[in-house]
Formats: C-alpha cells, structure tokens, sequence
C-alpha cells in the first residue's frame, strides 16, 4: 500500500498517453478522478455537451468485441464535441496480414488527436503507441489493464463512500484473466484502499500476493468487513483447459449472493465491471438492489472518467498550463 | 606450407589444463608446436598477441543459423546446427548437403544435428545411424521435446546402440501450454501466460529416469530455472548419462526483463527469476553445467515488432557469447579455464568432436580475446543477419581479437 502523499502545486500531468494505471501517480489518479466528478455532474445537466475539444478527431480502433466499452468512449467523444470514428477488426486491414505497427503508421499519417485502442495481446496498445503522435488511450489490452474501467470504479467509490483511502476492496472471480482486476488492484493500492482477491486458485495469478493484495479461496472469509466487492465476469473464452469444474458448482462457492454478502460490512458497495453472468457470478437480487449495487453508476461514471481522460489528454497536450494541478489536497 | 607463429599469448587449454604464457605455432591449418619456449623457424609469420587468451575456438551447440561472419567475430569455430532449417535435417542427404556446403565456403565448420524424430512430429524416430555416418553428431527436435514417453524410450535405447546424444528441450508441453513468460509475479502483473518452472523439472526428471533404463546420453538443451538444475543435479549423482547447457543471457537476466514488454526480451525457455539466476551462475561454477550454449536465433525484425504475445522468440547470440559467458569468472567464482571448457572441451567430448583442444597435430580452430577488454554491445554495430539482442547499450567486458580456423583467420577485430 502506497502512502497517502498531498498532490504538490504547479505540476503538470505528465503523460502523453493513458496505457495503464501502472504508470500512474496517485497524485496523477486523484487528478483524473477530480475531472471526472466535475464531468458526472455535468453529464446529468441539461447542458451535456461542450465544443471544448470541437474540430478534433477521435479515433476508436477495437480489436475486439466490444459494445459498452466502444459505446462509452464514443459518447464521451460526442460531449466534448469531438469527431469520432470507431473501427473494429472485421473491417480493418489486420485481416489482410497487415501488423498492428503498419495500422498504427496508417492512422498516425491521418493525424488523429486520440486514440482509443482495445487488444487482445497483453502491452500490443502500449507498443502501438509508441508509433503514434496523438494520445494514445488503453480501451483493454490482454490480460494485462483496462485503465479508464479502474478509474471509473474508483470515480463510483468516492462518490459513494466520500473516500477510498482505508477502505477494504474485494475483488472477486476471475482474476487470472482479467485486465480489470489488474488496473483496479495498482490504483486501490495507490490510492490507499486495502486489496483482497477471492477466488479459487485457478483462477488466481501466480504469485499474486507481490502484486499488494491478500488472498482469499472462500467468500466468507474474503468477504469479511469488506467496504466493497467487485465481482468480475468470468472470462470463458480466455480460459482454456479445466480452470472450474462448472458452472454450477463455481456459483455454490463464488458466486455473489446475499447470503455471502452478509458477512461484509453494513454499507457494502457491490459492484461488476459487466457484462454480467447472472447466476453465475452475481445474484439478480444483489444486482439490481440499487442501494448496494452500483453496477449502473459505474456505466454512468464510465462515460465522465473517459471525458476526463480525453480532455486531459488532448488538451494537454496543446496547452500544458491547461492542466496545472492546483494542489488542493486529497 | 605457411608458417604463423601466434607469441606473447595466454595458452589456455582445458583439455589439458594448460594455462600458461607462450606461443604457438602454426603450420598450414594444423597446430605445429605450442608451450611456454618453442621454436620459431625464421620464415615464420610473427604475431604478437600482447598477452591475450589464446584459446581452442568455440564450439556453439546450440543455433539456428549459420551466420558464420556473426559467429567468427563472436570467436566460434565450429557451428553446431539446429535440425529445423528451412529443409529439415531428418535425413542423410540433408546432413551431407550442410557438410558439403559449410567446406565450400571455408569458414567457420559447420556440423549439423539431426531431427530425433522424422519431420519433428514426435511419432517416428529417425535414421541416426546414418545421419550419423554423414557427419550429424547428435539428435534433437530442437525447440519441443519428444513427448511420448513410449518413443522417446525406443528413440534412447536405438540411439544408445551407436552411443549417439539425444538433446531434449526441457518444457512438457501441456504445462507449457500458451505460455509465454516465467510464470511468476512480473508475468502475473503483465497479464501475460506463463510458464511454471516444474514443466522444466518434470520433463528433465522424466527424461532422466528413460535414460537411466536404457542406458543412453541426454543432453538438456537449455536450463533456466532452479528447479531444472537440480533435476540434473540429482540425476547426474545417480550415475545418469545426463549433461545439459546454458545460454549466457540467462546468467544476466530475470523476469523482470519482460517490463515494458520488450519482445527482444522474449526467448524460449522464458527469463526466470533472480533466484534461477543465480541458480545458474552455482551450476555453472559447480560443473553441473556442462557446456554454455549462444542459442543464436536471429529473427526478422517484422517478427519482433510484434505485440509481445506474436512476437517470436529468440535472440542473436554469436557476437555476445563471451562477454556474457565470464560473468562468473568476472564475478570470482570461476576460473577462466573451467569456463573456457563450457566452450570447447565441453561441447567436444559431448559431441565426439575432435577439436576444441590445443595439440601439437591439432587442426589450428582458435579463439584469441581479451577477458578484460572493455566495449558497449551495440545493435547496429553487430554483424548478426538480424540483431534482436536484449543487450543493446549494455558496457561489458571481454571481446574477441581473432578468430582461426584450420590455420585461417576469419575475423580480426
């Protein structure tokens, strides 16, 4: 667990592309989160959409399937007056043996002012970057981050909880092949919360007690006083060979119930990055009880976490006294 | 005949544990006198080697490429290829045309393994016996191993009939799976698969127990974890006929290479941890390692710059061989002698090779470098067909002055 350290005044945030949480300073997450909140309250005005970043264009180049993603990235675009254009792979050149580096030299020569990119290769965004002069934003990479779904849970957390810092966060399912746990396990950890994983050891990383967290195979004692749970979706089609025995069975011991939320703490924030399997990580009962889910929050904050980021960004990019932090604390 | 008289040198032989100041001489390409007082006829080419090591070339035992200006100016006499070229060496005819081939050019010698089984597909076992009469000098399916216990069992009990090596990559494969990294915390972190330790270990202690029935020669093509090396270890006070290699970038590097996923990082079996490291530089300095490999592989640019996940494994080996391989003497837990050995009078006696040793009569295979000289590996600067080399800027010591082969010198710094 990082230390709380106060954002110093007159710094600029430093970073031409978001690739991962990895990268990021507390300082520098608190400064995302704080656009951010001042983007959700915006986004629930009448008055949603600015000209701030009119006449710049976005470019959305999913290498996988993506719809809520894709879709939050687009809209936060759209409000901030940006042209967006989204790509997938069916229609894009990769098909036709082109590599990941020739596309990233085609897009560059359009000059884009961003560019949103999931991929299914664990640091391909990271390496698309670095043939690229417009902010590049990490829409998913592999197994490895997922930065704007951690900042987005974290967004929804101090919203609800006026804090992250001392909270205890659960992370449960399957944390093996989700980016989603990586990035939310750097910033809690940067941001001061207490990181536990539960789940069953296969799908568990290796050695991931080096990564700041506490393991947990049961719910009942990984869920113990617990602030908040984040449950994952458990990812199929990554998965090959035996990593559960069923369904079935994966729901009896890890899936979400009230039962098994009963021993976290009185005003637990149950939380899923979705799409959700119903019944199978999570209880429809738990889902939809807007007073401990805050599932859909989290859809609501994407959109403003996303706005921040290709504000900060783009911007920033053009004008760095744009971006000044002004040291107000955290 | 020409006459070359190589003085002032550092003669280390480890055949015979010569390690002593003094000349040698050259007739035509084989060596003619050697010792701290000879000879020297007056017709004689002088050459003042002002001190430096004057070695036996190096035997390389592991690589994928011919690469001879690369592998001379890193100090090797004699290429032992890998089977899977782009015509597989399975058969008689192929190991003959490598032969003939590598005389044609006269350069570095260049000997050819054969695949262990045909078309490397692990179901049927190959003609040793004649691939060996055409000069292959072991048998190998390079960079998998052959799984079935069953075949592997026939294939070790047919090769022990000629006391012919067969060479096992040590990673079972369905542990290794779509594995492409340690499987450890850096991996973890990265979202990138990994691969356990113990796919090493099982595949050595498997293959170990077949060799022990049939009584034949295994040959660990390369150990990079602790686990792996003390399955050797364990094996060889057993009285196994077993020996195994090591490439010299794992003595430099550990998961943590893979940060920032730097595909000329990645190579097969992956950078393990700090602790594996050092468990190779122990087994080196304690003779569990019995030969020091460059598993000189250079890959095309277009196949390294790639996501990390795509991109190929491997690196090029030839020109860092040495700086890289005296880690351990540089670091005081080795003499350079019996690090010498790992490169010459290792790989020979493995292979039935009869070079990698200084005698009068010999054919005149050297190496002559500075242990100590200072220089920056730079990727541009290499001579390597292709320079993946996660080495790049890095300062080392130990460079090679010259290069000989049956009396010729092919590189000269």
């Amino acid at each position: 667990m990082r230390a709380e350290v106060p954002p110093p005044s007159g710094s600029y945030f430093p970073h031409s592309h978001l690739l991962g949480i990895w990268d990021l300073d507390p300082i520098e997450i608190k400064y995302l989160l704080d656009r951010a909140d001042a983007y959700a309250d915006q986004n629930r005005s009448s008055q949603k959409k600015t000209d701030k970043l009119a006449g710049r264009t976005q470019i959305n180049l999913f290498f996988e399937n993506s719809t809520r993603t894709l879709m939050s990235f687009e809209m936060a675009g759209k409000r901030l007056g940006l042209d967006t254009i989204s790509m997938s792979t069916s229609n894009s050149s990769i098909k036709k043996g082109e590599t990941l580096l020739d596309t990233a030299a085609t897009l560059n020569a359009m000059h884009p002012d961003a560019l949103v990119v999931r991929h299914a290769d664990s640091g391909a965004v990271r390496l698309l970057s670095r043939e690229m002069n417009c902010p590049v934003l990490n829409a998913g990479d592999g197994r490895a981050e997922h930065p704007t779904q951690a900042l987005l849970d974290a967004l929804t957390i101090r919203r609800r909880k006026g804090h992250i810092h001392g909270l205890t966060v659960a992370i449960s399912g399957d944390v093996t092949h989700s980016r989603v746990a990586r990035s939310n396990i750097y910033l809690l950890n940067a941001m001061g919360a207490k990181v536990r994983l539960v789940a069953p050891p296969t799908l568990i990383p290796t050695d991931a007690e080096s990564l700041g967290v506490e393991v947990y195979h049961t719910m009942e004692d990984g869920l113990k006083g617990a602030d908040v749970v984040i449950m994952l979706r458990l990812q199929q089609e990554r998965m090959q060979g035996a990593f559960l025995p069923s369904l079935r069975e994966y729901y009896k011991y890890w899936g979400l119930t009230r039962e098994k939320l009963q021993v976290a703490s009185d005003d637990v924030l149950v939380m899923h990055p979705g799409p959700m399997n119903r019944g199978v990580e999570i209880a429809s009962d738990i889902a939809d009880d807007l007073e401990k889910s805050a599932i859909r929050e989290q859809v609501e904050m994407g959109v403003a976490v996303r706005m921040a980021c290709l504000d900060i960004l783009i911007s920033g990019r053009e004008d760095p006294e744009a971006h000044l932090y002004k040291g107000e604390g955290t | 005949m020409t006459l070359t008289a190589y003085v002032n040198a550092r003669l280390i032989d480890p055949k015979s544990k010569m390690d002593i100041p003094g000349s040698l001489l050259i007739n035509g390409s084989l060596i003619a006198a050697l010792g701290e007082n000879i000879d020297i006829p007056e017709s004689a080419e002088i050459i003042d080697c002002k001190g430096k090591v004057l070695s036996p070339g190096f035997i390389d035992m592991r690589a994928f490429s011919v690469d001879w200006e690369a592998a001379a100016a890193g100090g090797i006499t004699t290429v032992i290829l890998q089977p899977d070229q782009t015509t597989l060496i399975d058969n008689d005819a192929a190991v003959e045309r490598i032969r003939a081939r590598a005389k044609e050019r006269a350069t570095v010698n260049v000997i050819p393994m054969g695949t262990a089984t045909k078309a490397m597909d692990g179901q049927e076992i190959t003609e040793i016996g004649q691939m060996l009469e055409s000069g292959a000098v072991a048998f190998t399916d390079c960079r998998k191993p052959v799984e079935d216990a069953q075949i592997l069992k026939r294939l070790m009990e047919y090769a022990s009939y000629y006391d012919a090596l067969i060479v096992q990559f040590a990673e079972e494969q369905s542990l290794k799976a779509d594995g492409i990294a340690h499987d450890g915390g850096i991996a973890s972190r990265l979202g990138l698969t990994g691969i356990p330790s113990i796919a090493e270990q099982i595949q050595i202690e498997r293959d170990a127990r077949l060799a022990e029935h049939t009584n034949s020669r295994l040959h660990v093509a390369l150990v990079s974890s602790r686990e792996g090396v003390e399955a050797v270890r364990e094996a060889k006070a057993r009285g196994v006929k077993i020996t195994c290699s090591i490439a010299p970038h794992y003595l430099h590097l550990n998961e943590h290479a893979l940060e920032g996923y730097p595909t000329f990082a990645k190579v097969s079996p992956p950078f393990r941890t700090e602790e594996d490291r050092l468990a190779l530089l122990a087994a080196l300095a304690d003779g569990t390692v019995d030969t020091i490999v460059s598993d000189h592989d250079p890959k095309n640019p277009d196949l390294k710059r790639l996501p990390f996940g795509q991109a190929a494994s491997g690196v090029s080996g030839y020109e860092t061989l040495l700086p890289l391989s005296l880690k351990p003497v540089q670091e005081g837990t080795m003499s350079l002698l019996d690090l010498i050995a790992k490169l010459t009078s290792g790989p020979a006696s493995l292979l039935k090779l009869d070079s990698g040793h200084l005698s009068i009569g010999a054919q005149a295979d050297l190496t002559i470098f500075d242990p100590e000289q200072p220089w920056i590996i730079k990727r541009n600067q290499l001579k390597a067909s292709a320079t993946n080399t996660p080495f790049d800027t890095l300062p080392v010591n130990g460079k090679v002055w010259k290069t000989i082969v049956a009396g010729h010198e092919i590189y000269s710094a």
